[in-house]
């Protein structure tokens, strides 16, 4: 693995996003919309907490995810300069995991403002810090998962919209999962629900970091990147 | 030897786009790849640059595969595709920074080629703005320095003047022969003037095969020796187009005679023949023997265009 390859296309992406309407659109967006769920609830339920932003984050990355990455590999495909990428002495999952972690970069800078949270919280009430990490580190796992099969989403097209929709349909589905267990038999329940991406990060939410969370998500990200190689892969015997 | 192709075979679903093609390209060549739309110029271009791999048969860049040693050819060779794809929304400098960076040019010397890049392709003036801001011609030449960035042993340029104007061509078309001296090139094109002005071997490829290789004068050699003569004549005017024509097919191995235009006493006639002997001698004697006057008198060779036309339409009948 040449990690300078993923280093040179980690930061062109990352700069690219900055350079674009897309980090601040993302950014502005999320804060806007979690900063009205948060304040409106904060003094009316009188707890300090911020189970609002971790509830609510997952939910609305539902969107935001496969916006932020639809046009990571699909625009290549649309303008051609995949090709340019393909014959330079780069690997394919070199190039999916540069974008991956750019497209995971601009998640880190969209939740960072929601630390003024904290510090707020923290001012006027006392506040689990263990939780708050464990609730942080959730969500970047929770992202991680997100990112990586919308990465899959814009490798698998060159229509961004396409790419979008693919996306969000798979995101939304593996999100719904352990909201639909109510309805199936056990045998199966059990299975759904390790695969459903909301019961294991109500653990991490809690403060409780277990192995089998984090196993969850490295694979699902693992998969999810691995495909994308594969299709990108797949063009050499087209 | 600097690149070998041999029994190269690719096919997208049924269709082949290229079949059992072989040929080598020593180093210091400039190459013409010569072809139609869809003759399989680019399907070869992209199995060399390792875009594509082969269904069947060894592809070597400086004795390296492009199946095992997929990422050291990629380090030989220099590539320019078919549009030109790039980032338009970084600058020039940016961009042929990231170049340099993935084809694995050292760290410190990533400024020195960038600076040469720059200057051997004229983007001074430019070299800060958005490549999304350049007129075609710049972008062209943006194209070529991040082929060219690391130095490559070979490069491979698809398509290299498309749409540039006439002074661009001009420039880059030096820029190209300059580069031949050291390094091997090919380059595709269907303009068949470029291919003369620039390369000292043809390729031409037709529906997936090599119908013709060589220095272009052999090729027009070995062309079937028909020779083609110009001829303008004054006669008096009660001496119809028609009427010289046949006088003039009096001559033997003349084939075909057919008359260009014809205003008032001034005719002019095409002619051609059936073998390379030069019969405008015998033109001549007949003009003096006639009583014409003998305005234009001139012997074309047969152009790459006629080879061109004559190769890749026979195989269609």
């Amino acid at each position: 693995m040449n990690f300078a390859n993923i280093k040179y296309i980690f930061r062109k992406e990352l700069k690219s996003f900055f350079n674009s309407p897309v980090a601040y659109i993302v950014i502005v967006v999320y804060l806007v919309i979690l900063g009205w769920f948060f304040t409106s609830n904060l003094f009316l339920n009188n707890m300090s907490t911020l189970r609002t932003v971790f509830e609510m984050t997952p939910f609305l990355l539902l969107f935001f995810g496969p916006a932020m990455t639809m046009r990571l590999i699909s625009e290549e495909k649309k303008t051609g300069t995949l090709e340019l990428l393909f014959t330079k002495p780069v690997k394919e999952y070199e190039i999916i995991t540069g974008k991956f972690l750019a497209a995971w970069a601009l998640y880190f800078f969209t939740l960072l403002p929601t630390l003024c949270y904290y510090i707020t919280v923290t001012i006027i009430g006392t506040l689990d810090t263990g939780a708050v990490i464990g609730g942080y580190l959730g969500l970047m796992l929770v992202g991680a998962v997100f990112l990586a099969i919308s990465v899959f989403g814009s490798s698998i097209t060159e229509n961004q919209i396409v790419a979008f929709i693919v996306s969000l349909f798979i995101v939304f589905a593996l999100f719904m999962l352990d909201k639909v267990l109510f309805y199936l038999p056990s045998s199966l329940g059990n299975i759904l629900e390790y695969i459903s991406i909301d019961y294991h990060f109500s653990n991490i939410a809690r403060g409780v970091i277990d192995s089998r969370d984090i196993i969850y998500y490295a694979s699902a990200v693992g998969f999810s990147l691995f495909m994308a190689t594969v299709v990108l892969q797949k063009r050499r015997w087209a | 030897m600097s690149i070998l192709v041999r029994n190269l075979t690719k096919s997208y679903g049924y269709a082949k786009a290229v079949d059992d093609i072989s040929f080598e390209v020593h180093s210091g060549e400039i190459l013409g790849f010569l072809g139609p739309n869809g003759a399989g110029k680019t399907t070869t271009m992209r199995i060399i640059t390792c875009y594509l791999s082969p269904n069947r048969g060894t592809v070597q860049v400086e004795g390296r595969d492009v199946h095992t040693e997929s990422l050291e050819v990629r380090k030989l060779v220099g590539y320019l595709p078919e549009q030109n794809p790039l980032y338009l929304d970084m600058n020039v400098l940016e961009y042929l920074e990231y170049t340099a960076q993935l084809q694995a040019v050292a760290g410190p010397m990533i400024p020195r080629r960038m600076k040469e890049m720059v200057e051997v392709c004229g983007l001074a003036e430019m070299k800060h703005k958005d490549i999304g801001q350049l007129s075609k011609g710049y972008r062209q030449r943006v194209g070529l320095a991040a082929a060219m960035i690391h130095d490559p042993k070979v490069l491979i340029l698809d398509e290299p003047t498309s749409g540039l104007d006439p002074n661009q061509i001009v420039e880059i078309r030096s820029l190209i022969q300059n580069l031949g001296k050291q390094k091997t090139v090919i380059l595709s094109t269907h303009i068949l003037p470029e291919v003369q002005a620039t390369c000292n071997r043809v390729i031409i490829i037709n529906r997936g095969k090599i119908v013709a290789d060589g220095p272009i004068q052999e090729l027009q050699r070995s062309m079937h020796g028909g020779m083609k003569i110009l001829l303008e004549v004054e006669t008096p005017e009660n001496q119809g187009a028609e009427l010289i024509s046949i006088q003039i097919k009096s001559i033997p191995s003349i084939e075909v005679v057919s008359v260009l235009n014809e205003r008032h006493e001034i005719k002019k006639f095409a002619i051609e023949t059936s073998n390379a002997a030069d019969i405008r001698k015998d033109l001549f004697q007949l003009c003096v023997q006639k009583g014409w006057n003998l305005l234009e008198l001139h012997m074309e060779q047969t152009s790459l265009e006629d080879i061109f036309r004559q190769l890749t339409q026979d195989v269609k009948k």
